[in-house]
């Protein structure tokens, strides 16, 4: 296998100007050129100027990588592009909710699992518990797994935010 | 802001520079801001206000088409052969659908195009009111970029960043959807401040890194057999980018391909040109290609048309890409420098700092590759034998284009196999004087492009060199061509077949011709005859001359039917799947070397 046909996973954070149409046009992109998307989120974090980030996980050969940056940059709504796994050490952190119903020792070994991965209890039932966690995408995976192993369990996750760590700004508006 | 009744609206201007007018108004004055002279367009619910607006404009004219994919094809003319922005005017619904085979084709081939639709008013948006349509849904990913004006405020400005983005950077199609409210409501136009803030947003890089350009040169300093291939960007540049690469080929002497897109970037009888590259490309190009170490792309793309399979293309060769477009570099190439820029900049920095770095060409070397490349011209792989008996379709265009030497003409085409010998026959000397669809392939786009094109230059000889089957996919268009008096000579190469269909399906898929034929065609003079032009039939070698001659002497627009070779085939030819130094050169090689598996499935 070349390096070229190696599969990377990379986060990559966009500025985005907040109008009409301009997830649209992102998730658009990637579906009409074939690229993958792992995980989107979006929403405003400049009110004032009305820009949104959107941070996508999304994985391919390095030269797809590449094209993806790229093909993101020429959208007009889009101010900057900032592959953040290229960057070097990024923080990356999800949350999900996860909703367990069962009883007995598995409801309590729920429960001490839940303390371990600092999960918050949210709701609880006599039969039931929702837990709120946080953490990269590999210690919420590890955590669901956990749970579907006790019970009936209902997910819901916000996909990956991430930034980079240290004093550098990587994203600014044109 | 938006006043509901435009009749109470005040035209004076305030001592702040702002004029309250209508939508529509606004509209038109900021297209007349922008420099727009012309409006190719068709008129519907929505857009009538427009209309209303251009009916008391005496600064803009307005060509009715008879079809919405022709409006785009018009303007894609009109840009192509001037330089300027082409405009488009439609209504919603079907109006807008009809364009998106433009928009796509203008996207493809980095044509500047600014089409406007109308949109059932704002409050009945989602409601699948009467000819509604998810106008910027459809198209946004057959544009450049797109737009819904839901407020007026922001017309002016929205119209006036939607030429700047067309324009700039890549050109390309934009798309202004303007519900109808927006349209008669009032509004403030600003007479200044207007421009500067529409560039704001979109900035494209257009100079080029001075580094790269020093690494360029030390690379061009070590070639021993260089090429240059060069693409439609030079085109899109302007003029001088394409004085430029003469200057630079003047300067190295060094062997010049051109795509499809870029032919007339540099003369067709400059003797450095080795013709068109890629799949109906010269041999003497290809094998160039393919056996270069230095190859300087300037604005060209790697389309999959000009490199055939990837892992057998220009193996040897180290790559320096110049393209405008940074998601250019290494989609489908992987290239050793790249240089983003515009080409005129870049041609202009790298020649100076050729100059600069006392750059000159490895004579010995140089010498020696002219040498094997003149003994591939010797395989002459355009040669093809007349005969008395039929006309053979290359015939016909190499004498068109010799018996319109002594013109300005400007060329457009159709999809297909006449196409192909267009682009290998006709002879370009001069940019922005060929118009053809490649990127998308687009059938019809000949005449309406035509239009455009004669529209643009009034008194210059404007040539559709088309098929059949294609012409009659936009042929309502003659009725357009009758009403302005546009005197476009459709120069029809008439085999009966879709020629280019009926080639795959003879090399591919055993010579079963599965609705590839051109039954029941129009008499073609009696169709120019029904819409006040002059048809000409050319049935017999003996005739084509004199149907040329009287066809160009012919004031006003002329149908020549050529009736040509049916069963020609388009050679060289590189077939799918396979590499530069894989082409066929004729009927006798493509027995000999049958397409893969692998190429079959390739379009």
């Amino acid at each position: 296998m070349s390096i070229n046909e190696i599969i990377e996973r990379h986060i990559i954070s966009v500025l985005v100007d907040d109008e009409p149409g301009v997830l649209a046009r992102v998730i658009g992109l990637f579906s009409g050129r074939g690229y993958n998307i792992e995980s989107l989120t979006v929403a405003e974090v400049e009110w004032s100027r009305g820009l949104s980030r959107i941070s996508i996980v999304t994985s391919g050969t390095p030269m797809v990588i590449e094209q993806i940056k790229a093909q993101l940059s020429r959208l007009v709504p889009i101010h900057s592009v900032c592959d953040l796994t290229e960057m070097g050490a990024a923080i990356e952190r999800e949350l999900a909710l996860v909703k367990i119903i069962n009883d007995g020792d598995n409801r309590i070994e729920a429960l001490r699992i839940a303390d371990t991965f600092r999960a918050r209890t949210l709701d609880s039932t006599l039969d039931s518990f929702v837990f709120e966690v946080t953490g990269n995408s590999s210690k919420v995976a590890a955590f669901i797994d956990l749970m579907q192993s006790l019970g009936d369990v209902e997910i819901a996750r916000t996909g990956v935010s991430a930034i980079s760590r240290g004093n550098r700004i990587d994203l600014t508006a044109k | 802001m938006a006043k509901s009744a435009p009749t109470d609206r005040k035209q004076a201007a305030s001592e702040n520079g702002v004029l309250a007018l209508a939508g529509a108004e606004i509209l038109l004055k900021t297209l007349e801001d922008e420099g727009v002279e012309v409006i190719f367009g068709y008129p519907g619910g929505a857009v009538l206000p427009i209309y209303d607006a251009l009916f008391k404009n005496n600064k803009i004219r307005h060509i009715l088409v008879r079809h919405e994919q022709a409006a785009v094809h018009a303007a894609e003319g009109y840009a192509r052969s001037t330089g300027k922005v082409g405009v488009v005017l439609v209504t919603s619904g079907p109006g807008a659908t009809n364009a998106v085979t433009g928009l796509t084709d203008a996207l493809m081939d980095s044509v500047p195009v600014v089409c406007l639709t109308g949109q059932v008013p704002t409050h009945l948006i989602g409601n699948d009111a009467f000819q509604e349509a998810d106008t910027t849904g459809i198209t946004r990913a057959c544009t450049k970029h797109n737009y819904l004006v839901k407020d007026g405020d922001v017309l002016q400005q929205t119209v006036a960043e939607a030429f700047h983005v067309a324009r700039s950077g890549r050109p390309g199609p934009v798309l202004i959807d303007l519900p109808k409210d927006i349209l008669m409501g009032e509004y403030d136009y600003k007479t200044v401040g207007v421009a500067a803030v529409a560039k704001q947003r979109y900035v494209p890089q257009t100079r080029p890194d001075a580094e790269a350009i020093k690494a360029a040169v030390a690379m061009l300093k070590r070639a021993e057999r260089p090429i240059i291939y060069g693409g439609g960007g030079i085109i899109n540049s302007g003029p001088k980018a394409s004085a430029l690469l003469q200057q630079l080929v003047d300067m190295t002497g060094w062997p010049t391909t051109l795509t499809l897109m870029g032919l007339g970037a540099l003369p067709a009888s400059d003797k450095h040109f080795l013709g068109m590259l890629g799949m109906h490309g010269t041999y003497e190009a290809n094998w160039a290609m393919h056996d270069c170490d230095i190859m300087l792309n300037i604005g060209a793309r790697f389309d999959d048309r000009v490199t055939g399979r990837i892992s057998g293309f220009s193996p040897k060769s180290e790559k320096i890409h110049i393209d405008i477009d940074p998601s250019s570099v290494n989609k489908n190439v992987k290239v050793d420098l790249s240089i983003i820029g515009d080409a005129t900049t870049v041609l202009e920095m790298l020649i100076a700092e050729m100059k600069v770095q006392s750059f000159a060409p490895h004579e010995a070397s140089l010498t020696k590759w002219w040498k094997q490349i003149k003994s591939w011209q010797k395989i002459n792989c355009l040669g093809f034998d007349q005969g008395a008996d039929v006309i053979k379709p290359q015939h016909a265009i190499k004498r068109l284009c010799e018996m319109t030497q002594d013109r300005d003409s400007y060329v457009t085409t159709e999809v297909g196999q006449h196409q192909m010998w267009a682009a290998q026959y006709f002879d370009f000397e001069k940019p922005n004087r060929w118009m053809t669809s490649g990127g998308l392939g687009t059938m019809g786009y000949g005449l309406p492009a035509a239009l455009g094109v004669q529209v643009a230059h009034p008194d210059a000889l404007v040539i559709d060199i088309a098929g059949e089957a294609s012409f009659m996919m936009n042929m309502q268009e003659l009725s357009t061509l009758a009403q302005y008096s546009l005197p476009v000579k459709m120069f029809i190469i008439n085999n009966e077949w879709m020629g280019m269909v009926r080639q795959w399906q003879e090399l591919i898929h055993g010579g079963r011709y599965s609705e590839s034929y051109s039954a029941s065609l129009p008499d073609f003079r009696k169709l120019a005859d029904t819409f006040g032009m002059v048809g000409l039939v050319a049935e017999k070698p003996d005739d084509l001359d004199g149907v040329i001659t009287e066809m160009l002497a012919t004031p006003g627009p002329v149908i020549a039917d050529i009736r040509v070779a049916k069963e020609e085939n388009c050679f060289p030819m590189i077939p799918s799947g396979a590499a530069h130094n894989e082409m066929l050169l004729g009927p006798a090689d493509q027995a000999a070397k049958p397409i893969s598996e692998e190429g079959m499935v390739l379009v």
